[in-house]
C-alpha cells in the first residue's frame, strides 16, 4: 500500500549567491537532507528528511541557508488544523501511537508570563548586588520541628541530611542513553563547578562520572536500571521517580537501538534490549509502599543522603504531596506538564497533567495548612525557562527548581523535538559515536556554567530590586508577585493579588 | 609560543577550517565573493579515513626540514613562525616532498604555501581555530 | 478604604527606649518627651508605648488591654474571657481628653488568671493558653482587639503623634523600669488604633522602624504554627517570630538574633568551627525566619530589652548609657532629651544585638 503523501513540514532555502559548496551542511546532517550534485555543480536538498534542527544553518560559513516552515497548508479550519489532519494521515499510514519529544507545545497558559515581580520604591530601599552581598545558597531537606540541647545547654546541631546548593537550581533528570555520554559529562562537570547538582535520570551512572558524586542526584525509577549499592552511595541524594511531567502515568522507553556498549553496561541490561520502565513501580501501589521504598533507600545509604520523590503534576497533586511529605521523603520534586522528554506518546504529552505554577502554589499552601511544610523541601520543574521563572517559582514557594530543557539549549539543542529518532545532530540525544563527538564537554560545561552564572546574576538583580538580600527571604514570599489577566480562581490558587491591588 | 593544535577526538571532519583558512588568506572581506565557484587552496587540510578526521597544518618545527631543503632560500623561520617568501619561491616543491606532516602544498600561483598562523592577514590569529565549531582546533601555548 | 489588616501598609517610624538596669522606676513622661525631637519621623497616624513593671500590685496576673468598638462587643468579649479566666479586676484605662486625640474606642484593661481546669483540658501551659485566647479574640471577635496581654506590663497606643498619645494615656502617672516608644509614618491608612505600635503578645513587645522585604515569607512560615497575622504589619510578624523562637523553640536572645538577622554565609564560614556549626545550623533550620529589608527593632520583655538592626543596617539606631540606664533611639536627639549627659554613644552594627537585662531580683 502506498503511503499517503504528506508535504514536508519545512523547506530548505539556500541562497545560491552565497553558497560556496563547501558541503559542511551535507557532512553535518545526520538526516541526509543535503547532497552535492556533481553534474549540476550545486547543493540540493531532500526536505522531507529535514527536522529543522538548524545544525546546517548554524554551521554554514556564508550564512547561505535558512529553514522555513512550509506554507503548503491543507485546507484547515478552526477545528481541523493542519497538524491535526496530518496526524490522522500519519496514523492511518502507520497504525501506531504518535511519538513526540520535549515539552507540551500547545498554546496553554504559561502562568510565569502572567505573573509580575515587585520592586522597592521609597518606603524601603532596593539593594545593589554589585555593592552589597547577595546570597543564593539553599539547603534542601527535612528541617527539625524542635531544636534540641545537650546537657550543657548547647544546641545539638545534627540534622537530617541536607543537599547544599549554591543557587536554587539543579539540572533535572536525563538518563544516560536518552542523552549522550558527552552531554552527561558536560552536566556533571558544570554542576560540580557551579556547586549545584545534576541528575542521572533512570539510566544509571557511568563509571567515569562517579568522581562527580557529590554533585549528583541518582535516580531510582520503576525499571531500576543501573541501581546498585555503589550507585546509591556515590550520590549526594537519591531520587525515586514516580512520574514525569511530560508523560504522567507511563514509564520511560528507550529503544534497543540505543542500548549499546556503555549504555547497556551502565543500565545493567543486555545490548539491544528495549529498556521499558513499567508505568508504576511494581512495589509501590500506594502511599504506604512508597514509605517502605523511601526507608529502604535510607537504610541502604545509612540515612546519610536525602531522598527525593519526584512526581508529575496531576490533578490531585496537593493531596499526593501531603502524602509524600509524611512518607519520610526529604524533598518532593514536582514536574509540570510542560516538562521535556526524550520520547513520549504525543497524546499524553499534550493532554495529561497540569501547569507547574498552579501545582506548586497549591502544594506549598497545602503543606503549610497542614503544618508539614518543614518536613520536606519542594523542587519544581517543567519548563523553568529563565531567571525570572526561577524567582517566580521561589516566591510562590519552591525551595529550588529543576531545569533540563534550558540546560540542553545551552548545550546546543535547537528544540527540533525529534530526540526519539536518535539522530541528534547536536550530539545530545544520540548514541551514535560520530554524532556524540559533536558535543565537546569542554565547551558544553563552559556554556552551562555561563548560563547559570548569568541566571545567578539576574536572580540577584531581581532580588536586590525587591530589597531582598538572601534567597530564603524570597521563598514563599507571594506578596512580591502580582498577576495580570488572571481570573479570581487562578489568583486564588496562585495565592497572589492582581496587579494594581 | 602559541601554536595551532588539533585534537582528533573532537574533530568532526566538517572541513570548515579549510574554508575559513582560504577565506582568511584571500584578502577579501566577503566569504562568498572570495570562495564561490572557485577552487580553494587552504593551508590546513582535513584528512579523513572512515570515522577518523584530523586537520593537518604546519607545526612550525623546532628544526624545520623545509627551511633546510629550500633550494631558493625562500623559507625561513622568523620569531618561531616558518614562512615562505612567495617572491623567492621557484615552485620546485621540494618542501612539499620533505615535509613529514604534509603541511606544505602548492598555492594557486604554483608557489608553495603553508600555514603562517594568520599573523599577517586581517584575522591576526588563526582563522581555523576561531571558526572550529567543536574546539578541535585550538591556538594556544603548550 | 480597607482597614489595617485587610491590606498591607508600609510605614516609616521613630523608636525610642529606656531601661534601668537596677530596676528603678522611670515615669512615662521621660519617654514621651523623648519622641518630641523626632516629630517628623511620624505623621500623626500612630503612636504608642510599652511599659514594664507598671502593675506591681497585679504582677502575677495577665493584664489585657483591649479596644472595643461598641459596648455590646465588650459584653460579648468579657463573657468569653470569663469562660477561660478568673477576671480579678476590669476597668476603663484612665485617659485625658485632649484635642489632638479624637475618635477613641472604648479602652479597657482586665487583670486575669487562667482557669486551671480549662487550661488542663487544652493541655497547654498558661502562656500558650493566654496566647491562644488573644489570637481567638483578635481573629474571630469583630470589634474587639487585645493590644496587650503580658504580666506586669502594658501597651498604650492610639492614632496620633506619640507625644500626644503619652499625654492622652496619662503615662506620667505610671512608673516602670523599662519603656519603649513608637511613632508611626504609615503610607496609607484610615487610622485604626489597633494598627498603632508597639505590637505585643504576652510580655513581649516590639517597636519597629522599617519595611521588611521578607514579610510574606516570614508570615506564611509563622502562620504554620497557629499564629494569625491579622494586621499584616512587620511588627506583628516580628513579634510572633520572636515568640516562636524564644518561647516555643527555647532559643536564647543571641541565637534568635542570629536567625532573624543571620550573618552572611561568608561571615559564618570565617568563624571558629564551633560557632560556624551553630550558625550554619540555625540558618539551615530556620531559613524562612530570616528578615531582610530595613528594620530597627526594640524587643521588650519582663526584665530586659534587645535592640537589633537588619544585617545591612538600613535603618538608623543608636544606643547610649548613663549610670544604671541604657537608652536606645532612632536618633541621638531623642536620647539627649532623656539624658543630656548620656555616655558611650554607639551605633550597633547590622545584625548585632544589643541586649540589656535588669539585674536579677530587681524587677
Amino acid at each position: 500500500m502506498k503511503e499517503h503523501y504528506i508535504y514536508p513540514e519545512f523547506e530548505v532555502v539556500r541562497n545560491e549567491n552565497r553558497c560556496i559548496k563547501c558541503r559542511v551542511c551535507e557532512r553535518q546532517c545526520a538526516n541526509e537532507v543535503h547532497r552535492f550534485d556533481p553534474d549540476l555543480g550545486i547543493m540540493i536538498s531532500d526536505e522531507a528528511k529535514c527536522v529543522n534542527c538548524q545544525r546546517c544553518v548554524s554551521l554554514c560559513p556564508t550564512h547561505a541557508l535558512k529553514i522555513v516552515k512550509s506554507d503548503c497548508r491543507l485546507r484547515e479550519n478552526a477545528n481541523w488544523s493542519d497538524e491535526t489532519i496530518k496526524e490522522i494521515y500519519k496514523q492511518a499510514n502507520s497504525g501506531g501511537v504518535l511519538l513526540s519529544s520535549m515539552g507540551n507545545p500547545k498554546p496553554l497558559p504559561v502562568y510565569w508570563d502572567k505573573i509580575l515581580i515587585n520592586a522597592s520604591q521609597v518606603t524601603n530601599p532596593p539593594i545593589d548586588p554589585l555593592r552589597e552581598p547577595m546570597e543564593t545558597k539553599v539547603f534542601l531537606g527535612k528541617k527539625p520541628d524542635k531544636i534540641r540541647r545537650n546537657a550543657n545547654g548547647e544546641l545539638i546541631t545534627e540534622i537530617a541530611p541536607q543537599l547544599e546548593l549554591s543557587m536554587p537550581v539543579m539540572f533535572s533528570a536525563m538518563s544516560y542513553g536518552s542523552i549522550s555520554y558527552n552531554a552527561h559529562a558536560s552536566l556533571a562537570r558544570a554542576a560540580t563547578e557551579l556547586g549545584i547538582c545534576y541528575n542521572t535520570g533512570e539510566g544509571g551512572l557511568h563509571e567515569d562520572f562517579y568522581v562527580y558524586g557529590p554533585n549528583t542526584v541518582v535516580q531510582v525509577a520503576s525499571g531500576r536500571f543501573g541501581v546498585h549499592k555503589d550507585y546509591l552511595e556515590a550520590a549526594a541524594a537519591v531520587e525515586i521517580k514516580m512520574g514525569q511531567g511530560a508523560k504522567p502515568g507511563i514509564g520511560g522507553h528507550l529503544p534497543g537501538a540505543k542500548i549499546v556498549g556503555d549504555v547497556s553496561r551502565t543500565r545493567m541490561i543486555p545490548e539491544g534490549s528495549d529498556a521499558i520502565s513499567p508505568a508504576p513501580h511494581h512495589d509501590i501501589y500506594s502511599i504506604e509502599d512508597l514509605r517502605q521504598l523511601v526507608f529502604s533507600l535510607k537504610e541502604a545509604t545509612e540515612y546519610k543522603k536525602p531522598v527525593i520523590v519526584k512526581v508529575a503534576a496531576v490533578h490531585n497533586i496537593a493531596a499526593i504531596a501531603s502524602g509524600i511529605a509524611r512518607s519520610g521523603a526529604d524533598i518532593i520534586a514536582i514536574d509540570g506538564f510542560r516538562g521535556g522528554t526524550g520520547a513520549a506518546p504525543t497524546r499524553i504529552r499534550d493532554n495529561v497533567g497540569i501547569p507547574i505554577e498552579l501545582a506548586l502554589a497549591s502544594v506549598d499552601q497545602r503543606l503549610r495548612d497542614e503544618g508539614i511544610r518543614n518536613n520536606v523541601s519542594l523542587v519544581v520543574g517543567g519548563s523553568v525557562r529563565s531567571a525570572a521563572d526561577v524567582v517566580k517559582a521561589v516566591a510562590l514557594g519552591a525551595d529550588a527548581v529543576y531545569v533540563a530543557t534550558a540546560a540542553l539549549l545551552a548545550l546546543g539543542c535547537h528544540l527540533c523535538r525529534t530526540c526519539q529518532s536518535g539522530k541528534c545532530n547536536w550530539g545530545i540525544a544520540t548514541q551514535d559515536p560520530e554524532l556524540v563527538k559533536r558535543l565537546n564537554p569542554d565547551m558544553g560545561s563552559r556554556r552551562l556554567v555561563n548560563l547559570m552564572d548569568a541566571w545567578r546574576h539576574e536572580i540577584k538583580e531581581l532580588m536586590g530590586g525587591m530589597g531582598i538580600n538572601s534567597i530564603e527571604s524570597l521563598r514563599g514570599n507571594r506578596l512580591m508577585l502580582r498577576g495580570v489577566g488572571l481570573t479570581e480562581k487562578e489568583l486564588s490558587i496562585l495565592g497572589i493579588s492582581h496587579a494594581g491591588e | 609560543m602559541k601554536r595551532v593544535y588539533v585534537n582528533e577526538q573532537w574533530c568532526l571532519g566538517c572541513h570548515l577550517c579549510e574554508y575559513n583558512c582560504a577565506f582568511a588568506n584571500s584578502g577579501l572581506s566577503d566569504m562568498a565573493k572570495a570562495l564561490r565557484d572557485k577552487p580553494i587552496f587552504p593551508r590546513i587540510h582535513v584528512e579523513d579515513s572512515g570515522k577518523i578526521h584530523y586537520a593537518v597544518s604546519c607545526r612550525h618545527c623546532t628544526d624545520p626540514i623545509c627551511v633546510k631543503s629550500c633550494i631558493a632560500g625562500a623559507i625561513s623561520k622568523v620569531d618561531g613562525t616558518v614562512k615562505i617568501d612567495r617572491e623567492k619561491c621557484v615552485g620546485c616543491l621540494t618542501c612539499v616532498l620533505v615535509c613529514p606532516y604534509g603541511a606544505v602544498a602548492p598555492g594557486p600561483s604554483g608557489a608553495a604555501q603553508k600555514c603562517e598562523l594568520c599573523l599577517e592577514n586581517s584575522c591576526g590569529a588563526p582563522a581555523c581555530a576561531a571558526g572550529c565549531p567543536n574546539n578541535a582546533i585550538v591556538y594556544e601555548e603548550r | 478604604m480597607k482597614r489595617e489588616g485587610e491590606v498591607r501598609i508600609p510605614s516609616g517610624c521613630a523608636i525610642a527606649a529606656v531601661i534601668s538596669r537596677d530596676g528603678k522606676g522611670i515615669t512615662g513622661d521621660v519617654i514621651y518627651n523623648s519622641m518630641k525631637p523626632m516629630h517628623d519621623r511620624s505623621n500623626g497616624l500612630g503612636g504608642g508605648f510599652a511599659a514594664y513593671g507598671i502593675y506591681p500590685e497585679y504582677k502575677d496576673l495577665f493584664a489585657f488591654h483591649i479596644f472595643f468598638d461598641h459596648r455590646s462587643t465588650r459584653k460579648e468579649c468579657e463573657a468569653y474571657l470569663k469562660e477561660r479566666f478568673e477576671v480579678v479586676k476590669g476597668e476603663l484605662i484612665p485617659t485625658r481628653k485632649i484635642p489632638q486625640i479624637t475618635d477613641e474606642p472604648i479602652i479597657w484593661r482586665y487583670f486575669c488568671a487562667p482557669l486551671t481546669s480549662v487550661m488542663a483540658s487544652e493541655q497547654v501551659d498558661e502562656n500558650e493558653f493566654t496566647a491562644r485566647t488573644v489570637m481567638k479574640i483578635n481573629t474571630e471577635m469583630n470589634g474587639a482587639y487585645v493590644f496587650s496581654s503580658g504580666k506586669n506590663m502594658g501597651c498604650f497606643k492610639a492614632v496620633g503623634y506619640p507625644e500626644d498619645v503619652g499625654v492622652f494615656y496619662r503615662l506620667e502617672e505610671y512608673e516602670g523600669y523599662s519603656w519603649t516608644a513608637h511613632g508611626r509614618y504609615p503610607t496609607n491608612t484610615p487610622g485604626w488604633w489597633g494598627g498603632a505600635h508597639p505590637f505585643s503578645l504576652l510580655d513581649s513587645s516590639i517597636v519597629h522602624n522599617g519595611e521588611i522585604s521578607s514579610y510574606d515569607a516570614n508570615r506564611r512560615y509563622i502562620e504554620m504554627f497557629g499564629y494569625k497575622c491579622t494586621l499584616q504589619t512587620d511588627t506583628e510578624v516580628i513579634t510572633y517570630i520572636l515568640d516562636y523562637l524564644l518561647r516555643r523553640q527555647g532559643l536564647t536572645l543571641e541565637e534568635a538574633a542570629s536567625v532573624i538577622a543571620a550573618p552572611f554565609w561568608s561571615t559564618i564560614n570565617a568563624k571558629p568551627e564551633k560557632e560556624k556549626e551553630k550558625l550554619t545550623f540555625l540558618r539551615t533550620v530556620f531559613p524562612s525566619l530570616l528578615i531582610t529589608g530595613p528594620f530597627s527593632i526594640v524587643y521588650g520583655w519582663n526584665g530586659g530589652l534587645m535592640a537589633l538592626n537588619d544585617r545591612l543596617k538600613l535603618r538608623s539606631m543608636v544606643t547610649a548609657e548613663k549610670n544604671d540606664k541604657v537608652f536606645i533611639a532612632s536618633e541621638e536627639a531623642a536620647i539627649r532629651v532623656m539624658e543630656p549627659d548620656a555616655e558611650n554613644l554607639y551605633a550597633p552594627a547590622g545584625g548585632e544585638p544589643v541586649i540589656v537585662r535588669v539585674k536579677e531580683g530587681k524587677f
